[in-house]
């Protein structure tokens, strides 16, 4: 083999490299983020392992039942009742965006579109840029 | 091992009986699914349907007809650009001649005092019941409802504008930018669009579904704009259609638009 020593010095380099966010990590997972949870509520629509892992999917059935069937309450497990609404039931409990939704959504790298349009609770109109888009 | 015709047959039964509880069980299973169901007070009909009375928007004058329009406006955060090129409507006021091309004469200016040509009339969404949108959207992101509702699904839209050409009223306007910015006051109950979307006049499905008339109904103290069951025979428009002479905009072209002039 040519230049054997520089080849293998290379596959060393980078293996150490491309191994280096496991044993800088220590093989551990580094810190969950953490959640602003509701202080006035303690159950969720529904149970919260459920709400972790498919609060998407509930979501969308809930649009698709709302716009499409007109039917907008929701009976869940327990059989409470909610009116099914983003802007007007989820984001009552949970006050804000930026310490509930986005520290998960930033943490596990997805950007749903959901604030394109849903006025999250801290939004607030954009006054200078009206200014400035006018012109 | 010997399988005599008696034990096929049993077994044939056992599994034709297994296979016959198929629909019980799924009944089963759909009755154990989370449940919806509408609200209580939400207000419905088999057909709803609008007449505006322009004899009446005559008579409280413009200013009455463009606190509907406001009032439309700013409880579904619809955007004001300031500009036509950029403008998204979803009831707004047209001339007389404008709203109904082939009712248009050159003696129109000389009816009335104000001249028929001229009059303010409010147009928006006709909510047909032959709607050219719904067959054009390659999404199924506009849709008409049971109750004859037009209605759009904004999460579905793609901005293709196919529904802007196929509408014939000119009821539909695209976000070409982001509208954020440009609403004047936001209404938090009600989401605002985004760049791309197109949006329109939705009967306040919103507010129907909580038990509430529509926006613009409200906002005319003096009955201007009428909304109800064209299906139920006392509701508010079969009355005000009884009594009056009312026409439609564009019918000629068979859409079959349900909001009523009285003129």
């Amino acid at each position: 083999m040519y230049n054997a020593g520089k080849i293998i010095v290379g596959i060393i380099i980078f293996l150490v490299l491309f191994t280096f966010p496991f044993w800088y990590s220590k093989g551990k997972p580094g810190p969950a983020p953490k959640l602003e949870l509701p202080k006035d509520a303690k159950q969720c629509v529904e149970a919260t392992a459920y709400m972790k892992a498919s609060h998407m999917q509930l979501l969308d059935s809930w649009r698709d039942s709302v716009v499409r069937d007109g039917n907008r309450i929701y009976v869940s497990a327990s059989g409470k009742k909610y009116n099914m609404s983003l802007q007007n039931t989820c984001l009552k409990c949970h006050k804000t965006r930026e310490k509930f939704c986005d520290r998960c959504h930033n943490y596990v790298d997805v950007t749903p579109k959901c604030w394109e349009c849903h006025i999250a609770p801290e939004y607030k109109l954009p006054k200078e840029k009206v200014a400035l888009r006018s012109e | 091992m010997d399988k005599t015709r008696r034990d096929f047959l049993k077994i044939a039964g056992i599994s034709a009986l297994g296979l016959g509880s198929t629909p019980l069980r799924a009944a089963l299973a759909e009755s154990a699914a989370p449940k919806v169901e509408p609200t209580p007070e939400a207000l419905g009909a088999k057909r709803w349907a609008m007449v505006v009375d322009l004899k009446k928007f005559q008579q409280s004058g413009e200013a009455a007809m463009k606190a509907c329009v406001d009032a439309c406006h700013s409880i579904h955060n619809v955007p004001d650009w300031g500009n036509v090129k950029d403008e998204v409507k979803w009831i707004w006021t047209t001339g007389f001649g404008h709203a109904f091309p082939s009712q248009e004469h050159k003696y129109l200016h000389d009816l009335e005092e104000h001249g028929m040509k001229g009059v303010p009339t409010a147009v928006m969404c006709n909510h047909c019941d032959n709607p050219p949108c719904v067959r054009v959207c390659p999404t199924k992101a506009t849709f008409k409802r049971k109750d004859g509702i037009v209605l759009m699904d904004f999460h579905r839209c793609i901005g293709c504008r196919f529904c802007m050409a196929a509408c014939p009223y000119g009821a539909r306007s695209l976000n070409w930018k982001d509208p954020r910015g440009h609403i004047k006051t936001l209404n938090r109950e009600f989401p605002t669009r985004t760049r791309g979307v197109v949006e329109k006049c939705n009967f306040c499905a919103e507010r129907l579904a909580v038990g509430k008339q529509p926006a613009c109904v409200d906002a005319c103290k003096n009955g201007e704009i009428l909304f109800g069951d064209l299906e139920d025979s006392n509701s508010d428009v079969r009355k005000a259609l009884r009594e009056q002479f009312a026409i439609r905009r564009k019918p000629q072209l068979g859409t079959q638009p349900q909001v009523y002039y009285i003129v």
